[in-house]
């Protein structure tokens, strides 16, 4: 387990007051201006060496993306946009930061437009996020008034921080996507290239980074890059905020060690698998995009990028939702087509047709009402959504569906079979009568 | 996608912002560039919304149009485009039960069952216009599941008993706590933290270090990734150096191409 000492987000459960003074306490605003005057390049590198990779599902490499902003401020300003839209099924981290820990997000965002040169940010809040949204803004302007952004500051950077909202799409968790619903649009995603680093937020260099690698950087900084590099396997370096929810006996957010075995992390935190570990059925280990890894291949594996990516699925935003024997997987992965089904923005037509078919599929094949051959006829489908959608929506609506495919086409078959089965006459009558 | 459409009926000719959301209007219009004033088209949409009774009718619309000198059909486009903005009337309290699959894991479709029991099918206004809901997407608290939304807070933690209760509550306007519905502080686990223990983290004792790390000398970053050779570019030349393979006895396949 990853000791007190080493924890980030030491008010992860909100027992401690969030305010400016208590976040101080805890460690906040410390030594802030020290890493400012550093200056981009000092910042740059040490993030990198830290090996942090972005917490918001993709794992990019986070001080490797600040990197791409343009090396001078030239006629257009430079952006940093937090991706707070936290909607991801499964994922509820970001929120514990907002409302718990908001000090930490504000300092990391000021050090990371210091290190991308930019003298605003823009928080983009999910907004059925209503309350960690005023939690946000009391926070800001607790530091707008302790002088700690704004013009003329104490920590020597001009730096305005603004929050703002959305207004309830998944979609808009998408960078590009994002920047148009920030610009006042639809949130449909753009086509990259330009990438926002070269024109983001009203045509300007922009970088969106997910509230989560914000928020770390400043205790990467103040505690060295080694400290963090020191968690987890090689290329999957630091401690990370999982949110374990599902057929646990105890669901809840903790912040781990990267790597550590999925035995442990259940074990120590969550009280065990609801009716024991030989009750395990399958695990979506981060978040909805990602395909299911059955019992057998998750109990002991790592909980990283590179493990889970080599069991065909990913970490994501390592929100585990874990499913006990009693599940009907069929209808979990259904509901999930439908989630994709409301939430396809509508712009590329393989998704979204491709979304509504899928769904309607499963949820017949909830009920066993398909032809097996139907099966195969699914997985050509979300073969011809993924990739050739203009963002990874159409992918993320065809994982789950392959995932389950790949480990559990067994139990599509004996739906099929079992609804079949008493009515293969009546069927046929049903066919003679229509003809 | 969602097929949303508008309810002209209901929305009336008219709207006005109430005038104590003025300041809020002005709160979120300085936040954007003077040339950039749409960007504060959501969050008027919004509390358009909150002064129309939980409801965007469409001369609301027509209204955060014209302050924010769109072309209407730019605000339409987003209001039926984000689901939080909702096109027909509802009740003063508004569940939005979250049903994706973290929520229906633990229990969602139990509390479906007790609101449309109690109050009706979705987005029916019950007859004292108190009381509607409707099944939405995700709402971020997974850990929390199964939950729902009431206006601007969350319930977590619920059983069909205590979801049961709350409606019953929110009927006769008995004052409600949000937040988990079961002994559990936040989304901590179930019984009490066991992380998070030590008094040293909040004490002040973090700040005792006055010098950063890495410091004097910015430490050697790791390798850069190597920039791919640029390839040279195509000239429409073949290759001038001589071959050195010659004293070969078999001549190679590139020897008899040059």
């Amino acid at each position: 387990m990853l000791q007190d000492k080493d924890r980030i987000f030491t008010n992860l459960y909100g027992l401690h007051s969030p305010d400016l003074d208590a976040a101080k306490k805890r460690g906040a605003w410390h030594l802030t201006r020290e890493m400012l005057e550093q200056g981009p390049d000092w910042i740059c590198n040490q993030i990198k060496a830290s090996g942090l990779r972005g917490r918001g599902g993709a794992g990019f490499p986070t001080g490797l993306k600040w990197t791409f902003m343009p090396k001078e401020v030239r006629d257009r300003p430079h952006y940093l946009v937090v991706n707070a839209d936290e909607s991801e099924p499964g994922t509820c981290k970001d929120r514990e930061i907002l409302r718990h820990d908001p000090h930490l997000l504000i300092e990391g965002c000021m050090v990371a437009s210091r290190a991308m040169r930019a003298h605003v940010c823009y928080v983009y809040i999910r907004g059925e996020y209503i309350n960690e949204r005023h939690a946000l803004e009391k926070a800001v302007k607790e530091a707008y008034e302790a002088k700690l952004i704004g013009k003329d500051n104490v920590n020597g950077w001009d730096f305005d921080l603004y929050v703002h909202h959305g207004a309830g799409a998944y979609i808009c968790g998408e960078e590009t996507a994002l920047l148009e619903s920030l610009e006042g649009k639809k949130g449909q995603p753009r086509l990259k290239p330009p990438f926002p680093a070269n024109a983001g937020l009203y045509g300007c260099p922009t970088t969106v980074n997910n509230v989560e690698s914000i928020a770390v950087a400043p205790t990467i900084l103040r505690r060295g890059a080694q400290w963090f590099a020191g968690f987890g396997r090689p290329n999957n370096a630091g401690t990370k905020l999982f949110c374990i929810s599902g057929h646990v006996n105890k669901p809840c957010n903790v912040e781990e060690e990267m790597s550590i075995t999925f035995r442990d992390l259940i074990e120590t935190h969550c009280g065990g698998i609801r009716g024991g570990w030989e009750n395990l059925k399958a695990v979506i280990p981060g978040g909805s995009s990602v395909p299911m890894v059955p019992a057998e291949q998750i109990m002991d594996a790592y909980m990283d990028f590179d493990t889970l990516r080599d069991l065909k699925s990913g970490l994501g935003t390592a929100a585990v939702i874990v499913m006990d024997k009693q599940t009907d997987l069929i209808r979990a992965i259904a509901r999930l087509a439908y989630f994709y089904k409301h939430e396809s923005c509508g712009q590329c037509t393989p998704c979204r047709e491709g979304t509504g078919w899928m769904w309607r599929v499963l949820e017949r094949m909830v009920r066993g009402e398909a032809e097996h051959d139907e099966i195969d006829t699914l997985l050509d489908v979300t073969k011809q959504v993924e990739g050739h959608t203009i963002c990874a929506l159409g992918d993320a609506a065809a994982w789950p569906i392959q995932g389950l495919i790949r480990h559990f086409r067994h139990e599509i078959e004996d739906r099929i079979t079992q609804y079949r089965l008493p009515r293969a006459m009546v069927q046929g009558a049903v066919v003679t009568a229509a003809e | 996608m969602a097929l949303r459409r508008f309810d002209l009926e209901a929305g009336g000719d008219s709207f006005s912002f109430k005038p104590e959301t003025e300041e809020k209007v002005a709160f979120w219009r300085a936040k954007y560039p003077a040339d950039k004033q749409r960007s504060a088209v959501i969050p008027m949409l919004w509390l358009a919304q909150k002064d129309n009774n939980g409801w965007l009718s469409e001369p609301a619309m027509r209204e955060v149009a014209d302050r924010l000198e769109m072309p209407y059909i730019r605000v339409y486009e987003v209001a039926t485009f984000y689901t939080m903005f909702r096109l027909q009337p509802v009740g003063k309290f508004h569940i939005q039960l979250c049903g994706t699959t973290p929520c229906q894991l633990r229990g969602a479709e139990g509390l479906k069952e007790v609101c449309t029991r109690e109050i009706g099918k979705q987005m029916y206004v019950t007859d004292d216009k108190r009381l509607s809901w409707e099944e939405v997407e995700c709402l971020g608290a997974c850990v929390n599941a199964p939950m729902v939304q009431i206006n601007d807070d969350y319930y977590e933690d619920l059983t069909p008993e205590t979801l049961s209760q709350i409606i019953g509550r929110l009927r006769n306007g008995v004052e409600l706590t949000p937040g988990p519905q079961i002994d559990r502080v936040n989304s901590a686990p179930e019984g009490g933290n066991i992380t998070l223990t030590e008094p040293a983290l909040f004490d002040g004792s973090r700040n005792s270090v006055s010098v950063l790390p890495n410091l004097p000398e910015p430490p050697p970053a790791p390798e850069p990734p190597p920039e791919p050779e640029p390839t040279p570019e195509a000239t429409g030349q073949p290759d001038k150096s001589a071959p050195t393979n010659t004293d070969r006895e078999e001549p190679s396949s590139k020897d008899i191409k040059e």
